[in-house]
């Protein structure tokens, strides 16, 4: 359970622990809350139902007869069952209130000890119960401990004494409860691995385009026949049908020609918005196309650059990237002053 | 149903240093959700695995109350019917999670010759440790 308050006091001198700590203490010995009595007097259906459910042959817990001729003089409860006379059930404890145990709480939960853990139970019995005792229980808080570190963080721990009364008044058991209540160590998130880009389906025809990116060139494919440019590269020139062709590597620079902010679908590997632009290439300088058609288009994310400078017409410069160890991939870098060409 | 009520042990015939035979409790989920409503424990870390898991704990939990229970099973399966348990304090530890078996443990740590009260320590360890250390006070005839 825990409670989050919007802002957690620091006690960061001795003197500050110290006067926390003190206020913690007037609120030992306090009773939490009126008398509390049990919904129903001691009786024998459920002291069978848990007795079934524990597994406990006792007879003197079911067995009217045997009970009668054991030293408890007929059926009795089993003592461990104390606690549960006064259980308030499906309903659940009573929340809220402004009782010493609440305004305990608040104290505790405005120096971050919001986490709880039961850590000890001690019960004591006067005499075992009988069907028709009718208990009622008083709380008291025991002790509150310095300030202790344990496995699950740092802390107080919290006793509260609850005393059982029959309706004759007289204790029949008692119960300290000690709870740790906790500011939780700080948990290291595991390192989540990062998940890779999707692979890319590599194929004869534009395996050597990525190993080409992975030496740091950008290349298109250029036809041996006609000379026409092409991207993404094919076995075939659309052209001329000549399966003939020569890797010319392009300038990395360009211009956009359109663009999109993918929100979703979401794919993993990749950080959304994601801006995907389609780059007008600029033309190869070592290679003329004959035909004048040696102009292509890619596809790629962007890098280093503002969602706001995406503009159709803006000059970029293409930066050839690592994505994984084993992958190079062109990335759009937006000209902040891009003039529009 | 036995017609007679079993033997108890006495006083006389037990010894600091007598161990308990150990007690093996396969740890179901009927046990653990019977246990917990049977106490009146409707916590829904004690019965709800959705709700637990968003809590942040692995599967449902047994509720202390029957872990006192079963320290109390325990010991009058050992000492009889004609016993008296005045206190029983327990450490808690590693929970009792569903599909584990807790182990029960014990041994006569002391006696008391005036108020014949001989005290036990009662240990139950699971698959992940030491769900409870105990120490029950127990009166013999």
């Amino acid at each position: 359970m825990t409670n989050t308050s919007p802002s957690i006091i620091v006690d960061s001198t001795p003197e500050a622990k110290a006067a926390f700590y003190a206020e913690l203490q007037t609120y030992v010995g306090l009773e939490v809350g009126e008398p509390t009595p049990g919904p129903d007097e001691v009786n024998a259906p459920m002291i069978r139902h848990l007795v079934e459910a524990v597994g406990d042959r006792n007879p003197i817990y079911t067995n009217p007869e045997l009970a009668a001729d054991s030293i408890h003089g007929g059926i009795v409860a089993p003592p461990t069952m104390l606690q549960a006379w006064v259980m308030r059930g499906i309903d659940g404890p009573a929340r809220g209130g402004n009782g010493p145990y609440e305004k305990m709480n608040q104290l505790l939960f405005s120096r971050g000890f919001t986490s709880v853990l039961g850590t000890n139970s001690e019960q004591s019995y006067k005499r075992y119960l009988r069907p028709g005792d009718h208990l009622t229980m008083r709380t008291v808080i025991d002790s509150i401990s310095d300030e202790k570190t344990t496995g699950l963080g740092t802390g107080h721990f919290v006793s509260t004494r609850q005393d059982y009364f029959d309706a004759d008044d007289q204790l029949v058991g008692s119960m300290l409860f000690r709870i740790f209540r906790f500011k939780p160590a700080a948990k290291v998130p595991p390192a989540k691995p990062q998940p890779r880009r999707p692979r890319p389906a590599t194929t004869y025809d534009n395996q050597w385009w990525f190993d080409e990116l992975g030496e740091g060139r950008l290349c298109a494919q250029a036809c041996a026949n006609c000379g026409r440019v092409r991207f993404p590269t094919g076995p075939m020139c659309p052209s001329c049908h000549s399966r003939s062709y020569d890797k010319v590597e392009l300038p990395l620079s360009g211009t956009i020609h359109s663009f999109v902010v993918a929100h979703y679908p979401q794919v993993p590997g990749f950080d959304y918005p994601l801006p995907i632009v389609l780059v007008d290439m600029d033309p190869s300088t070592s290679h003329i196309g004959k035909l004048g058609n040696d102009r292509v288009r890619m596809i790629m994310n962007t890098a280093d650059s503002a969602e706001s400078a995406l503009a159709v017409g803006a000059r970029v410069r293409i930066e050839i990237r690592a994505t994984d160890p084993d992958m190079k991939l062109p990335f759009a870098v937006i000209d902040p002053i891009g003039a529009t060409s | 149903m036995t017609s007679t009520l079993p033997d108890t042990r006495t006083f006389a015939s037990v010894s600091v240093g007598d161990e308990i035979a150990p007690f093996e409790l396969p740890l179901t989920r009927t046990l653990i959700v019977s246990t917990a409503i049977a106490t009146r424990d409707y916590q829904v870390v004690h019965h709800d695995p959705s709700i637990a898991a968003e809590r942040g704990s692995k599967d449902i939990i047994m509720n202390i109350l029957t872990s006192n229970a079963f320290v109390g099973r325990y010991i009058t399966d050992w000492a009889g019917p004609n016993s008296f348990i005045s206190s029983v304090k327990i450490r808690l530890g590693a929970p009792n999670y569903p599909g584990d078996t807790m182990v029960v443990t014990g041994s006569i740590t002391a006696k008391d010759d005036d108020t014949r009260t001989v005290t036990v320590a009662v240990k139950g360890t699971n698959s992940l440790g030491d769900h409870m250390n105990a120490t029950v006070e127990v009166v013999l005839p």
